[in-house]
């Protein structure tokens, strides 16, 4: 197997047996991209310098030592994840240049682990999007089919790991982020319960639906992942200890009882994506676990739900970027003819923020403002709670959900740039999880003409022990489902 | 101005019915809007926000559709509960301080400086 292929477990086991060193295997990555990476665009910024000064500081200290399984492994983060010293840009011209002075406590928890960072991967402008058309920059292509979207908004970090461009990457879920481009992609990806993981150094796009969570080539190395960057942190008061219920060795597949719900298989999902999904259901019923159709009753409130609650977070979490404390300024333009402080805002925001983003602030500061709130905002935070009981309902009944990830495979690149409301359309599966706080995964379920499809799993809130668990049942089952 | 087109044959006659729905937001909204979130739009953009965010807000008026009436809103899911830190002060590192006025577009003496505000 060629380096640039391995798994976590696999990369570890190497650098244990001393087949490989660090250097080595950072240095492949770096190639890699540099050879392919023109063409396909995961990565905003790369930082080899300091991957390889990672790399090489590992295999000077670790030798012949027990280390961690992340140690010397090289990782790519999703640019909207602070990293001490590196440009951290969110997708937007408005932080082209802006260079982070700390660390995310998620990035914190890695390098102590030893991770090797090799760069920043291609977004939708701050996480707003579902195809990665919205980088101020370039759009990152599907790895799979070039002329395809890889999906959104961690679109490089499904990229990086699709493409072998990194051994597994972070990304950053708020209605889909994470799980939609894993689906497309043909890779795993987690969104973990909301406060399992710290957003401490996560650029704010909803803060009360965000979280960080991994994309990689396994249910075990999103395991692994997951293990080092969750727990309680001071700077982050959302954030909870998790108290694991269900130890992987006590759970039996013959005891789990799965839920599909019926308002997931409705008018607008491509049937041969259906039929994919549902011949995974089919297989996995031969492990020996209960199957029943489940009622999640208001599904079909869930996209006008999130599509108010997350432009009012975005307008209130954007007002930060005013062109005064950092980032893109009309006061740096030379040729400026501004005015007064009033003329600062207007210009910088105008010019450093792309359209969607635009868009969202609007509607944000719409649903807001004086004589709407109630009807726009308050509807929505209630529906979220008629959304959150479906889903204790459901978990009384059942231990797991399971639904496609997305309607579609990877649409082309253009194919619904230009119509805000089909773009909204892709999230339709994904937006109820956080919406709810829930943990889910996708892993791949096979492909139909060549492009992957995704099986969402679905778990009661800090029940990622069971996701885990199920998933790896499923992994090895799924594995010969191409059509 | 949003237009919806209907169109049918009878009896080999065919009908088209053309439907002229007001948008749910006006222009001088739209610019009422962007001041508010100090956003500076371009004269020939607001038609195209009027119409987008027109659409985006239709399509968020099925909510009024759910029955919210017996619920409480959410206000945090997962039910976590205020935490506070000691309220004594915090050490300041210099060289963090350093760092953030260097993204400061412009200072004086150390403090951020602004423009006029009239």
């Amino acid at each position: 197997m060629r380096l640039h292929e391995l798994t976590i477990v696999q990369a570890h086991e190497g650098l244990r047996k001393k087949d490989f060193s660090s250097l080595e295997l950072t240095k492949a990555f770096l190639a890699r991209i540099e050879k392919e990476d023109k063409k396909i665009g995961a990565f905003i910024n790369l930082s080899p310098e300091m991957a390889l000064s990672a790399a090489k500081k590992f295999d000077e200290k670790m030798g012949g030592r027990d280390f961690h399984l992340l140690a010397g492994i090289p990782a790519a983060i999703k640019d909207n994840i602070l990293v001490e010293g590196e440009r951290c840009t969110a997708g937007s011209k408005i932080l082209e240049d802006y260079v982070a002075s700390y660390d995310a406590t998620v990035i914190r928890k890695i390098k102590e682990a030893g991770a090797v960072i090799l760069g920043k991967t291609n977004m939708d402008e701050f996480a707003m999007g579902a195809s990665g058309e919205n980088s101020a920059f370039f759009p990152a292509r599907n790895p799979l089919d070039l002329k395809r979207v890889p999906g959104g908004s961690s679109s490089g970090s499904a990229v990086a790991v699709a493409a072998d461009f990194s051994v597994y990457a972070l990304g950053s879920d708020t209605g889909g982020s994470i799980r939609q481009p894993a689906s497309f992609c043909g890779v795993v990806g987690l969104k973990p319960t909301y406060g399992a993981v710290s957003r401490y150094g996560l650029i704010a796009m909803a803060s009360s639906l965000d979280q960080i969570g991994p994309i990689t080539k396994t249910v075990e190395d999103a395991r692994i992942i997951f293990e080092v960057i969750r727990g309680q942190d001071e700077l982050d008061s959302t954030s909870l200890e998790l108290k694991i219920k269900n130890q992987i060795s006590k759970i039996k597949i013959n005891k789990l009882r799965i839920g599909i719900p019926k308002e997931y298989f409705i008018k607008g999902i491509d049937p041969k994506v259906e039929s994919m999904v549902k011949k995974g259901i089919e297989k996995i019923k031969e492990s020996g676990v209960k199957i029943e159709e489940i009622s999640l009753p208001h599904t079909e409130y869930a996209l006008a739900c999130y599509y108010i609650i997350v432009p009012s977070e975005v307008s209130a979490n954007l007002a930060r970027y005013d062109g005064i404390k950092y980032g893109m300024s009309e006061i740096r333009n030379p040729k400026s003819k501004i005015q007064n402080l009033l003329d600062v805002y207007l210009k910088s925001r105008q010019d450093g923020f792309g359209d969607e983003v635009k868009r969202r602030i609007m509607i944000g500061t719409y649903a807001l403002s004086s004589g709407y709130y109630d009807a726009y905002y308050l509807r929505a935070q209630k529906a979220r709670t008629l959304i959150k009981k479906d889903f204790e309902e459901a978990f009384k009944k059942v231990d797991l959900i399971l639904t496609p990830t997305c309607p579609t495979t990877a649409f082309k690149i253009g194919e619904k740039k230009k119509d805000p409301i089909s773009m909204y359309l892709a999230d339709i599966f994904t937006v109820s999880v956080n919406l709810a706080g829930l943990p889910a995964m996708s892993i791949p379920c096979g492909k139909v003409e060549g492009l992957p499809v995704g099986l969402q799993i679905i778990g009661s809130w800090f029940e990622e022990e069971k996701i885990f668990y199920f998933a790896q049942t499923l992994e090895q089952q799924l594995t010969t489902n191409d059509q | 101005m949003r237009i919806c087109e209907f169109a049918y044959s009878c009896n080999s006659h065919k009908i088209r019915i053309t439907i002229r729905m007001e948008p749910m937001i006006t222009k001088k909204e739209v610019q009422h809007i962007a001041k508010l979130a100090r956003l500076g739009l371009l004269e020939k953009e607001l038609g195209k926000f009027q119409k987008e965010l027109s659409s985006i807000l239709d399509f968020v008026k099925k909510l009024q559709g759910a029955d919210t009436s017996k619920v409480e809103p959410v206000s945090h899911i997962t039910g976590a509960k205020n935490v506070m830190r000691n309220d004594t002060g915090r050490k300041i590192d210099i060289e963090r301080v350093k760092k953030i006025l260097k993204e400061v577009p412009e200072t004086k003496e150390g403090y951020v400086k602004v423009k006029a505000v009239f």
